[in-house]
C-alpha cells in the first residue's frame, strides 16, 4: 500500500503599507512614477542622511496585529540586516529581528473541512528595496540619452522605504485550500483596515511558502523548502501541488529534501533551486543606533484599539440587524471592503437594502466577471447607483429599460437620469397615447384576437408584447396589461 | 582676535566681513602649503559670499554674536554645492545636494563658510594622518601631529586660518585635537546637535560640537547649533540652550571630581602635573575639589572600538560605488565591483576598522563582543551617574601626552587606540565635556584639560572652564611657541 503523507506548510506573507509616505523619509508611496522621482537623500542612502519612523506605518502594523490577535511588543525598536546589494542603497535593510512589533496571534479561516486556526508567529515591521531594470549588450537604452552602450543596469528606488510588515505564520496549514484560505483572510483584514491594498500582481502582497513534507504519524517535521515568486493565488497552488510532489518524488526515490529557496516559474509549472543553506547569507543583524526606540503607552494602543474600523464580521452583524439582508447576501456584499462600502453608501443614498444588494450581486458581479475585473476597479458612483434604483422605484424606467442603463452606467460612468433624459428612454404611462398603441396592437392582429376569443388566454401576452415593442420597450408594462385586457 | 570680538567689530562697522574674510584668506593663502588645515577652499565663493553676507548684515537679517565670523567646518558635515570628502578618496567627487542641520545652523546665524577642513579618513584615527589628502601639522610644532580626527578643524583655528571651526566627536575627535592644538573644544550632550548630514561613523557615540579660540566662543557658536531637528530621531529638544549666559566666573563651592584612576602609569608626567595644576587653580577659586575612583576606564577603550567599529562596519556598506564616490575601473560584474571599489576607495584605518566590526556582529560572535560591548556601556554610564551623584565637574587630562610626531601613533594602532582612555567614555555615555589648554610641555606644546559634566549640564562646565581659562589668562596661539623654538612658524592676525 503506498505510504500516506501530510504535507506542512507554513507562509511568509510581506504586505506593502498604505501610508501615503515611505517608513523613514517623506517621501511619496504611489505606485508608479518615472524612475527616481519619489526618492530623497534618506531612501537613497546618501551620506549622513537619516532615517526617521512614520508613525502611521507603526499605528497600522499595530493595528494589523490587535485584528490577529497578537501581543504588542511595547518596546518598538529596528535592527539593520546588513547586505550589499545594488537596490538596497544602505546596503543595509532596516527590519526587526529581535523584538518583532506583534507576536503570538491566530486567525480563524473556514475551508469545506469546516474551521481551523492558524497561528500568527510574529509580524515585523521593514522597508522595501528599490528596483532593477537590466539591459543586455546594449539592447537597452530605457529611453534615456547616452545609455544602453555595453552592459547596463539601472536602479529606480521609488519602492526603497516603502513600508512593509512582513506576517509570518505558524507551520499550522496542510494544503493548498487552507492556504488559499488564509491569505483570503488576511486580505480581508488588512483591506478592511485600510491597511493595505494587497494587490499581488502589482507586488503589494508578497507570498513566500515554507513546504515540508511528513509521513502521516509521525511528530517530526520534514525538511522545508522556501517557495518565491508566487505571483497569484493560482500560482500560489500550483507551487504547493508541485513541490509536494516533488519531495515526495525524492523521499519515494530515497533521496534526501534539501533545505533550499526555490523560485516558481508558473509558465513552466514548476520551481528550481535558487540558493542552498550553506548559501546562506552572514546578515549581522544590530540594533540600528539611528532610529530612537519607540515606547508603545497605554493610551496610544488605546486609541488603536478604539479606533479599529469594523472587520467583516462586525459588519456583516450590523448588516443583519439594520437591514435584515438574508446570509447568503451578506456573504457576497462582505466579501470585499470595496463592495460592502459601495453597498453601505448607496444604501446610505436610496435607503432601499435589498435592493442595492441584488444590483451588486447579480448585475455588478456578472459584469466584472465578463469584463475580468476586480471590485476595486469599479467605476460607477454609489450616487449613480442610487439614482437608479429611484427611477425603477419611481416607475419613471422599466426593469428591462434599467438594466440596459446599468450596461451602459458599469461601463461609462455616465449619470443615469441625464442618459434616460437624453436617450428619451422614460417609461410612457400616458393613458391615451397607451390607448392608442393597444388599439392598432389589436387592428393589426386580428388573428391573435380571435384566439383570445377562441378562449386562448396566451393572446393578451402576445399583445402586450406587440405594443411593447411598437413603444420601444418603453411602456409601463402593468398599465399596457390592463389595457390590453379592458379593450379586448 | 576671538570670534565674538570679530562680530562685534563687524556689527560696529569697523571691519567689513569682506576684510575679515580677506584676511582669513591670505593667512590661509600664506600658511596652507605648510599647516594643510583644509580639504577644500574656494576663494572667490568666499568673497562673493562675504559681500551678499554683508548685505544682510546691513539689512538686519542678521544680528546674532556670530554674525560675519568665518567658519570652517569639519569635512564630513555635509555642505550643499560644496565637495564633502571625509578624507575618503571614496568620496573625492561627492557633492551633496543638501547640507547639514549643523552647518544650516551657522548659516542661519549669519556665519561665512571658509572650507571644509581634513580629518582622519571618516573620522576614524586620532592624528589626521589617515586623511587621503595628505597630513595635517601642528602649528605649535609642524614636525607633530594636530591630533584627530578633528585636526585639520583643531590646526586651523591654531594657526588664524579661520576664527572658529565645527569639528565632530565619536571618541575624542573634537577635545584630543583641540588639547594638542591649544584651543577649546567641546563635545555636547548626545542629541544636542542634530547628526543629519554629518556622515556617521559610529552612529551612536557621534556628536557635532565647536572648535575656539577661547570658552566664549565655544559657548556661542554651540549655542548656534544646537537644535531640536525631526529629521533625526537621536536628536533632543532641549531648553536652556542659551550657554553663552553661564558665562560667569563663579565656581564657589562647585564639587569637583578627579578620577584617580585617570593619572595612572600611562599618564605622562608633565601632562599630569598641568593638570594637577588646574584643579588647584580652580580649588582657589572656591570650588571643592575631591579625588575618587571612577573605574573601568581600562574597558572603555576595547568596549568603545568594539561598538564604533561594529556601527561603522555597517554605516560604510553604502559607499560601494554604486550610486556616487568612488568605482574603480576595469571589474567584472557586480561583486567584482563591489570588492575593487572597496579595496581601493577607503584607505588602511577605515578597512581595519571595517574588518573589525564586520567581526564582531557575525554570527558567532555577536554575544561575545558586540552585546559584551554594550554592557559595558551599561556599566560605564552608571559608573558615571555615581560619579555625578557626588560631583557636578569630573576634572582630568584629555589625553594622556602632548602631541606625538608623524608616524609615531600609527605604527601602533593598539596605542594610538589606547591614547584615547580619557575621552572615548565620555561618548559612550552621552555626556559633554570641553577640552581647553591649561599650560605646556617642557617642548613647548599645549596640554589640555578636560572636564566633564553630567547629561545637559553644558552650562556648568562653561562656568567651570570660563573660570579657569580668566585664572589662567591668555594662553596665546602658536605665536609665542614658534618662537622660542628659533623657527619662523606662525603668527597671529
Amino acid at each position: 500500500m503506498a505510504k500516506q503523507y501530510e504535507t506542512v506548510i507554513g507562509l511568509e506573507v510581506h504586505v506593502e503599507l498604505a501610508t501615503k509616505t515611505k517608513i523613514f523619509c517623506g517621501c511619496s508611496t504611489a505606485f508608479g512614477g518615472a524612475p527616481n522621482t519619489h526618492a530623497c537623500p534618506v531612501c537613497t542612502g546618501m551620506p549622513g542622511a537619516l532615517p526617521v519612523l512614520n508613525k502611521k506605518a507603526l499605528e497600522y502594523a499595530v493595528a494589523v496585529g490587535l485584528a490577529m490577535n497578537c501581543e504588542i511588543t511595547r518596546y518598538c525598536k529596528f535592527d539593520r540586516k546588513n547586505y550589499f546589494y545594488p537596490d538596497n542603497p544602505q546596503n543595509y535593510q532596516i527590519s526587526q529581528l529581535y523584538l518583532p512589533i506583534c507576536r503570538n496571534g491566530s486567525v480563524e479561516i473556514e475551508t469545506k473541512e469546516g474551521k481551523k486556526q492558524v497561528g500568527v508567529h510574529e509580524i515585523h515591521m521593514e522597508e522595501d528595496a528599490g528596483k532593477l531594470l537590466h539591459g543586455e549588450n546594449g539592447q537597452e537604452s530605457f529611453g534615456m540619452e547616452g545609455l544602453g552602450e555595453g552592459n547596463c543596469s539601472l536602479v529606480d528606488y521609488n519602492r526603497s522605504g516603502v513600508p512593509l510588515i512582513e506576517i509570518v505564520s505558524e507551520p499550522d496549514m496542510r494544503n493548498a485550500q487552507e492556504v488559499i484560505a488564509y491569505l483570503e483572510k488576511l486580505r480581508m483584514i488588512l483591506q478592511y483596515l485600510g491597511a493595505s491594498d494587497c494587490k499581488l500582481q502589482e507586488g503589494s502582497m508578497r507570498v513566500d511558502v515554507n513546504l515540508s513534507v511528513r509521513e502521516a504519524g509521525v511528530a517530526q517535521l520534514g525538511t522545508r523548502t522556501e517557495m518565491k515568486n508566487l505571483n497569484s493565488f493560482r500560482a500560489i497552488a500550483r507551487a504547493i501541488e508541485g513541490e509536494r510532489k516533488r519531495q515526495i518524488e525524492r523521499m519515494e526515490a530515497g533521496q534526501e529534501v534539501v533545505q533550499e529557496t526555490r523560485r516558481w516559474d508558473d509558465g513552466k509549472g514548476e520551481s528550481y533551486a535558487m540558493r542552498g543553506k550553506e548559501d546562506a547569507q552572514d546578515y549581522r543583524y544590530f540594533p540600528d543606533p539611528d532610529l530612537a526606540p519607540v515606547a508603545i503607552g497605554e493610551e496610544w494602543l488605546k486609541g488603536i484599539r478604539a479606533a479599529q474600523p469594523e472587520l467583516r464580521t462586525e459588519r456583516m452583524a450590523r448588516y443583519r440587524q439594520a437591514y435584515g439582508l438574508p446570509d447568503y447576501d451578506l456573504e457576497i456584499i462582505t466579501g470585499t471592503k470595496r463592495i460592502a462600502d459601495f453597498f453601505e453608501e448607496t444604501v446610505r443614498l436610496c435607503g432601499q437594502p435589498k435592493k442595492v444588494s441584488n444590483w451588486l450581486m447579480v448585475e455588478t458581479f456578472r459584469l466584472l466577471k465578463e469584463h475580468g475585473m476586480e471590485p476595486e476597479e469599479i467605476r460607477f458612483s454609489p450616487a449613480n447607483l442610487a439614482k437608479l434604483i429611484r427611477m425603477t422605484d419611481q416607475r419613471e424606467i422599466n426593469g428591462t429599460v434599467a438594466k440596459a442603463v446599468f450596461e451602459v452606467m458599469f461601463e461609462k460612468d455616465i449619470d443615469p437620469e441625464t442618459y434616460v433624459e437624453e436617450m428619451g428612454l422614460k417609461t410612457v404611462n400616458d393613458e391615451g397615447t397607451l390607448r392608442r398603441a393597444v388599439e392598432e396592437a389589436l387592428a393589426a392582429n386580428p388573428k391573435s384576437v380571435e384566439d383570445y376569443y377562441k378562449g386562448k388566454e396566451k393572446a393578451v401576452g402576445f399583445l402586450v408584447g406587440q405594443t411593447m415593442k411598437a413603444m420601444k420597450g418603453k411602456a409601463d408594462p402593468g398599465m399596457v396589461n390592463r389595457l390590453v385586457k379592458e379593450m379586448l | 582676535m576671538s570670534a565674538l570680538e570679530l562680530a562685534r567689530r563687524i556689527k560696529a562697522k569697523e571691519v567689513s566681513v569682506a576684510e575679515a574674510a580677506q584676511a582669513v584668506l591670505e593667512r590661509i593663502e600664506e600658511k596652507e602649503e605648510l599647516y594643510h588645515c583644509y580639504i577644500t577652499v574656494e576663494p572667490e565663493a568666499v568673497r562673493r559670499q562675504a559681500k551678499e553676507l554683508q548685505k544682510r548684515i546691513d539689512n538686519g537679517e542678521f544680528t546674532g554674536p556670530l554674525a560675519g565670523v568665518p567658519l570652517a567646518v569639519k569635512d564630513n558635515l555635509c555642505t550643499k554645492g560644496m565637495r564633502t570628502t571625509c578624507a575618503s578618496g571614496m568620496l573625492g567627487n561627492f557633492v551633496p545636494f543638501y547640507s547639514a542641520e549643523a552647518v544650516r545652523n551657522v548659516e542661519k546665524a549669519g556665519m561665512l563658510l571658509v572650507g571644509k577642513t581634513n580629518m582622519d579618513e571618516f573620522a576614524m584615527g586620532s592624528t589626521t594622518e589617515t586623511s587621503a589628502y595628505g597630513v595635517t601639522r601642528n602649528p605649535w610644532n609642524p614636525e607633530r601631529v594636530p591630533g584627530g580626527s578633528s585636526g585639520g578643524s583643531a590646526a586651523a583655528v591654531a594657526a588664524g586660518e579661520c576664527f572658529a571651526a565645527l569639528g565632530s566627536d565619536t571618541g575624542g575627535s573634537i577635545r584630543q585635537p583641540a588639547a594638542y592644538c591649544g584651543v577649546v573644544g567641546m563635545k555636547p550632550t548626545y542629541g544636542t546637535v542634530s547628526r543629519y548630514g554629518l556622515v556617521a561613523y559610529g552612529s551612536s557615540l557621534d556628536q557635532v560640537g565647536p572648535i575656539c579660540k577661547d570658552v566664549a566662543d565655544c559657548a556661542a557658536l554651540l549655542e548656534a547649533i544646537a537644535s531640536y531637528d525631526e529629521k533625526d530621531s537621536t536628536s533632543l529638544r532641549r531648553e536652556n540652550t542659551d550657554f553663552a549666559s553661564a558665562l560667569k566666573e563663579d565656581v564657589q563651592g562647585l564639587r569637583i571630581g578627579v578620577p584617580r584612576d585617570y593619572f595612572g602609569a600611562w599618564l605622562d608626567g608633565e601632562v599630569k602635573t598641568a593638570v594637577r595644576k588646574a584643579a588647584e587653580t580652580l580649588q582657589e577659586k572656591g570650588a571643592l575639589v575631591e579625588e575618587f575612583d571612577l573605574g573601568l576606564a581600562e574597558y572603555g577603550v576595547a568596549a568603545y572600538y568594539t561598538i564604533a567599529a561594529a556601527e561603522a562596519s555597517s554605516n560604510l556598506e553604502r559607499f560601494d560605488g554604486i550610486k556616487y564616490g568612488f568605482r574603480a575601473e576595469g571589474y567584472e560584474g557586480l561583486h567584482d565591483m563591489y570588492k575593487k571599489s572597496r579595496s581601493e576607495g577607503f584607505g588602511a584605518e577605515v578597512k581595519r576598522r571595517i574588518m573589525l566590526g564586520t567581526f564582531v556582529l557575525s554570527s558567532g560572535y555577536y554575544d561575545a563582543y558586540y552585546l559584551k560591548a554594550l554592557k559595558v556601556k551599561a556599566l560605564m554610564k552608571k559608573a558615571f551617574e555615581k560619579a555625578f551623584a557626588r560631583y557636578e565637574v569630573i576634572l582630568g587630562p584629555v589625553a594622556p601626552a602632548t602631541a606625538p610626531k608623524f608616524g609615531e601613533s600609527l605604527a601602533d594602532p593598539l596605542q594610538m587606540y589606547l591614547s584615547d582612555i580619557y575621552t572615548i567614555s565620555v561618548n559612550l555615555a552621552g555626556l559633554p565635556a570641553i577640552s581647553l589648554p591649561c599650560g605646556k610641555d617642557s617642548k613647548g606644546l599645549p596640554v589640555g584639560l578636560q572636564l566633564i559634566g553630567d547629561c545637559f549640564q553644558e552650562k556648568t562646565l562653561l562656568r567651570a572652564a570660563y573660570t579657569y581659562e580668566k585664572a589662567r589668562g591668555d594662553f596665546g596661539l602658536p605665536k609665542e611657541a614658534a618662537e622660542r623654538e628659533g623657527g619662523s612658524h606662525g603668527e597671529t592676525i
